[in-house]
């Protein structure tokens, strides 16, 4: 009925913090990866605010197809008091519920999604230390 | 079906975008992004229908199929207007700034 608010809920606080996250960013870590036969070539360590990103992009860009599913559905109208559910105090209380429930559920997903995608990087970049030589 | 229809989408994007990375011209990333997200909030969608309709959740009546099959189609293609869009404004090879401020 209106689960999508709580993943852009979370899209506009994240997207807050991406940007205060970027301003606080100056030097880019440099890492050397092994790309075969005694050849490196320089990486730059990824910086947190480009990690943002990914749960920005995620976020903004799965609750925009939701929210059109809901436009589909009718339950969201471009009038007020803009979701249909909300003019009915019964219907309201189940839009509720259901937005604590499913939405909640969805922004976790989406958030443990991005949790583990951080994981796989951080352990990428640890290889791509442990690669680089000691005379380098 | 609008899951299964944005799942196969995702999938496809990813599959492009892995095919030209590093290069990112197009941006097929955007699409990316936007597709999984879709994909994994209707996949908790899903669950709870699942949880509430049990079984039956997988036989749909062929009315409400071809309704999400449509609804899925829909989306997806409403993700390509949007990153149609964005490919233009940012334009990153200069087409179409070449294009408008070409000499006649």
């Amino acid at each position: 009925m209106a689960c999508f608010i709580v993943p852009v809920a979370e899209a506009v606080v994240t997207t807050a913090i991406t940007k205060v996250v970027k301003s606080k960013e100056t030097k880019l870590e440099a890492l050397k990866v092994e790309t075969g036969k005694e050849s490196f070539e320089t990486e730059i360590k990824i910086p947190f605010s480009r990690k943002l990103k990914w749960l920005n992009n995620m976020l903004w860009g799965g609750s925009f197809l939701l929210a059109f599913e809901h436009v589909w559905h009718g339950e969201v109208v471009p009038w007020f008091p803009f979701l249909t559910a909300a003019s009915d105090p019964a219907e309201a209380s189940v839009m509720l519920s259901e937005t604590a429930t499913v939405g909640v559920s969805m922004a976790a997903l989406v958030t443990a999604v991005w949790g583990v995608m951080l994981l796989v990087t951080k352990a990428m970049e640890k290889k791509a230390l442990k690669t680089q030589p000691a005379s380098n | 079906m609008t899951l299964l229809t944005t799942v196969f989408a995702a999938i496809i994007c990813t599959v492009i975008w892995y095919k030209n990375a590093p290069k990112n011209e197009m941006k097929v990333g955007i699409l990316c992004w936007m597709y999984w997200g879709a994909s994994l909030m209707w996949l908790v969608d899903a669950v709870f229908e699942y949880a509430e309709l049990g079984a039956e959740y997988f036989t749909p009546a062929p009315v409400d199929m071809l309704n999400d099959f449509f609804l899925g189609l829909s989306a997806v293609a409403l993700g390509l207007v949007v990153w149609l869009a964005i490919l233009l404004v940012k334009d990153p090879r200069g087409v179409v700034r070449t294009a408008l401020f070409k000499k006649n």
